[in-house]
């Protein structure tokens, strides 16, 4: 786009632009990296089982040569939309409620409840979940550990993180239009649920995907609460093991091929963690945010 | 930011709305307070846990002196301070990185264009890889082919890996949210972008910084697995970045997990932890706000 | 930025050309994380008596161990089980033993069972602790993740067949397994002996029972007759000297008797 602009202003902006691809080139190649990783660390299993064996095999059982990761795969599509679905209304709701219902000390608070619970290590979470959720849940259906924990820990865990981005993306909103909307008599919630919320929804569905992929990765927690029994769960009060937790568990004693198998686990989480991003893409593939920020110079 | 509405706005509302609006409104009223309350309540429920498994641990000792008993007893002093160099060094790396990438794709490429969307893309799958892959991966690649060993400095630099999608995404999200109206108005002054990013665009972006930092932040502290493959698990004071040193999640990992009797003890170095992310989240915040005011920025 | 990149540069690159593999005076030990907390400790212990060394202990399973002294990244290795095939090419110094006991949840008035009665737990033949003289509920069987030394003893003295346990939970640690079990009133698990006393003197509601006519206490084990046993070894790549042997001799002698103890592991000297 031709600007007007005299060429001395054009040339610290091209050097920024280049420093900053590099940037961004890094910070994707890392993704490039691991992927590449994951890929090499599967070859020797892939190689010698053939990736069928991984999805018709009758179960997982590498040191007997079973290498089925379907209800793995399965348990962790479970755990992880039973978690998102669970978090995203209640998270959304709380940033409208810091934006919108309270102000000032009370909003502060809230954000800092946010902000605190979103810095709680995995493992506390995961105690917690196995110490106090899990007896509770036992007490409806034993044995506590379960995709229900599963779900109830991992939401709580993605629920701040889902908050506080929506919450700024709120913040962002120009207040022009939520002054006018008020003097056009709409009450609290019209405005909240017409005017603001549309004009975030771009950082809200990022707070989501962040959200998303924290559940996605999460191993910690996970491995403590949701029962790790490798089957198909027949209700949300029975036990799974996840992709992540299916690394953590065996990974520190495997032998060599066990461990290839193990990288193929994660490489299948790699490429549905790919699927979901590229699925997302296609369907709000418009451009996010208030407007595009053209070249203007 | 808040605009005030007064409770007797919606008096004013024509009647044959006000009939309407008001179960919607209240029904929403209850939904929203409701889930406030879910939120504080999970909160409080969590925190009266630790404190209870955790308080009668506390003390000066804890601070400075360093684990005895293989950390039954004793303090966590060395632990604190690996922990803080871990996350000095992954804040170190990760902020400029991210800084940078989030400026290149909010302000220099189209949302729809091919190289932005694809790193766009790449950090989302990023922010999805689990973390023990990022341990693997760390000690494969900083330990081993880079030579750093269990160290500190392999921590660091990938927890930075760990911590950039959700940097990068908030700065982003931040940035574009900021609307064109400055944007125009500084091409029109004949500013270069340069400029106007240094000293609009990023000032205004500042509380998706904070946020960003802040997510970040709690992420690098809470991590566990990956640093228990890269950084390790000695307590030594460390003396250098290339020592190994273990953090404070490690530490309350071990003590819960491997160490038996140390639950006490794992509980109260979880209440430190969650001390220190207090503070940092404050620090991050009065930071950020500050160079909002000082730009003359104060957007609320 | 510039000088920051600049910094990491230089740090990068000074790691590279001095890494922290072992000079004479460290010694690198990784491996199982059952042995790591001792292991630790009694390195903290024998820095502090002899200053100028460094000793780093790191976790990551007995098979990191095991590989990391084959590679020579690590100096010595933790196995928390016996060698097996090619890896008794490696020079193996036991420093203790531990036992593998069953653990109930305190509040089960089952006191005691047999062998046959814990293969049939296991295989899902018995699910209800009232067939044991329990309450009416269904028992909720604790399993580890395959690869785990306490898994391997467990199997190989039942006479079980890891393909046919029905397990409700399936663990990583111990702890994990002692913390499930210690929330469930009806679960049924196996342990490292060494953790569940521990733990028990800590408090846990969790008991150990006796399988059979041996009791799981730390005198059978010192005695040999209990039968679910474990050694607890260092291994090296060469037979191991100076340093390394002197630590192992260390880890073997009276001055650390009570620290081995004190986990409920009996030490094994010589």
């Amino acid at each position: 786009m031709a600007g007007a602009g005299s060429s001395t202003h054009r040339d610290p902006d091209r050097t920024l632009e280049s420093t900053l691809r590099a940037a961004a080139t890094v910070a994707g190649g890392i993704t490039v990296g691991i992927v590449a990783f994951l890929l090499v660390g599967s070859l020797p299993a892939l190689r010698a089982v053939g990736p069928l064996r991984f999805l018709s095999d009758p179960s997982w059982n590498p040191v007997h040569g079973a290498y089925n990761v379907v209800p793995m795969l399965v348990g962790t599509l479970v755990v992880t939309a039973g978690a998102v679905l669970l978090a995203t209304p209640l998270a959304v709701a709380s940033a409208v409620f810091g934006r919108f219902y309270v102000r000032g000390a009370l909003s502060r608070t809230h954000r800092r409840i946010l902000e605190t619970l979103a810095g709680i290590p995995s493992v506390v979470y995961g105690l917690w979940g196995l110490m106090v959720l899990v007896p509770a849940i036992a007490r409806v259906g034993p044995p506590g550990q379960s995709v229900l924990a599963g779900v109830l820990v991992l939401a709580l865990m993605i629920l701040p993180t889902i908050a506080l981005v929506g919450d700024t993306a709120l913040g962002a909103v120009p207040e022009a239009h939520l002054r006018g909307a008020a003097a056009a008599g709409l009450s609290r919630w019209a405005i909240a649920r017409s005017i603001a919320l549309p004009a975030a929804r771009s950082g809200i569905l990022t707070g989501i995907l962040l959200g998303t992929g924290r559940a996605l990765g999460e191993t910690m927690a996970v491995v403590m609460v949701t029962g790790n029994v490798v089957q198909l769960p027949g209700s949300v009060l029975a036990p799974v093991r996840t992709l992540t937790a299916n690394i953590a568990l065996e990974m520190a004693y495997a032998t060599d091929a066990h461990r290839s198998a193990l990288f193929v686990s994660g490489l299948v989480l790699a490429l549905l963690t790919i699927g979901l991003v590229a699925a997302v893409d296609r369907i709000a593939g418009r451009p996010e945010g208030e407007g595009t920020p053209a070249h203007v110079v | 930011m808040w605009f005030r509405l007064r409770p007797s706005a919606w008096l004013d509302t024509p009647w044959r709305w006000r009939a309407l609006a008001v179960p919607r409104d209240a029904a929403a009223h209850l939904a929203v307070w409701g889930a406030a309350l879910a939120v504080a309540g999970a909160f409080s429920w969590i925190l009266a846990d630790v404190l209870l498994h955790g308080a009668p641990h506390l003390s000066l000792e804890l601070l400075t002196a360093a684990p005895a008993d293989a950390g039954r007893g004793g303090g966590i002093a060395p632990i604190l301070v690996s922990t803080l160099l871990i996350l000095g060094v992954c804040l170190l790396v990760a902020m400029p990185l991210g800084l940078g990438s989030a400026v290149l794709l909010a302000e220099f490429s189209r949302s729809a264009n091919g190289y932005g969307r694809l790193v766009r893309r790449s950090l989302d799958v990023l922010a999805g890889l689990p973390s023990i892959v990022f341990g693997l991966f760390g000690y494969a690649f900083f330990c081993h082919a880079l030579g750093l060993g269990f160290s500190i400095l392999s921590g660091g630099l990938t927890l930075a890996c760990m911590v950039l999608p959700v940097l990068i995404r908030s700065v982003e999200a931040a940035l574009r949210a900021v609307p064109d109206d400055m944007r125009a108005a500084s091409a029109a002054l004949g500013l270069s972008k340069t400029t106007a990013i240094r000293s609009l665009l990023l000032p205004a972006a500042a509380p998706g910084l904070a946020v960003g930092l802040i997510l970040g932040t709690g992420r690098a502290l809470a991590e566990t697995a990956a640093l228990l493959f890269t950084s390790g698990y000695v307590v030594r004071m460390p003396e250098s970045l290339l020592d190994s040193g273990r953090a404070l999640s490690v530490h309350i990992y071990d003590l819960a997990m491997n160490v038996p009797g140390g639950d006490g003890m794992a509980y109260a170095s979880a209440l430190v932890l969650l001390g220190l992310l207090v503070g940092m989240n404050a620090l991050a915040t009065e930071l950020v706000q500050r160079w909002q005011r000082r730009k003359g920025l104060v957007l609320g | 930025m510039t000088r920051v990149l600049r910094v990491i540069g230089v740090a990068v690159g000074v790691g590279v050309a001095c890494s922290p593999s072992s000079e004479p005076d460290t010694l690198v030990i990784t491996g199982s994380s059952t042995i790591a907390p001792v292991v630790a400790e009694a390195a903290q212990r024998y820095e502090r008596a002899h200053p100028g060394v460094r000793i780093d202990v790191q976790s990551g399973g007995s098979s990191r161990g095991i590989g990391d002294v084959r590679s020579g990244l690590a100096d010595i290795g933790m196995v928390s089980r016996a060698l097996e095939g090619e890896e008794q090419k490696l020079h193996t110094y036991g420093i203790a033993r531990d036992g593998v006991g069953i653990v109930l949840n305190a509040q089960n008035p089952v006191a005691s069972l047999t062998r046959a009665q814990v293969v049939a737990i296991y295989r899902g033949e018995i699910a209800s602790w009232r067939e044991l003289g329990g309450r009416d509920a269904p028992i909720i069987v604790v399993h580890k993740a395959s690869g785990r030394a306490t898994l391997e003893v467990f199997l190989e003295h039942f006479g079980l067949d890891n393909r046919n346990v029905k397990a409700d939970v399936i663990v990583g640690e111990n702890e994990q397994a002692i913390k499930s079990i210690a929330g469930s009133p009806d679960a049924i698990g196996y342990v490292s002996i060494g953790t569940a006393a521990v733990d028990i003197e800590h408090g846990v509601p969790i008991k150990l029972v006796g399988v059979g006519d041996v009791a799981p206490t730390l005198e059978n084990l010192r005695r040999g007759v209990y039968p679910i046993a474990r050694p607890l070894n260092l291994v090296t790549r060469e037979p191991a000297e100076g340093l390394a042997r002197a630590f192992i001799e260390y880890l073997r002698s009276r001055a650390v008797a009570r620290l081995i103890e004190a986990q409920y592991f009996v030490q094994v000297s010589g």
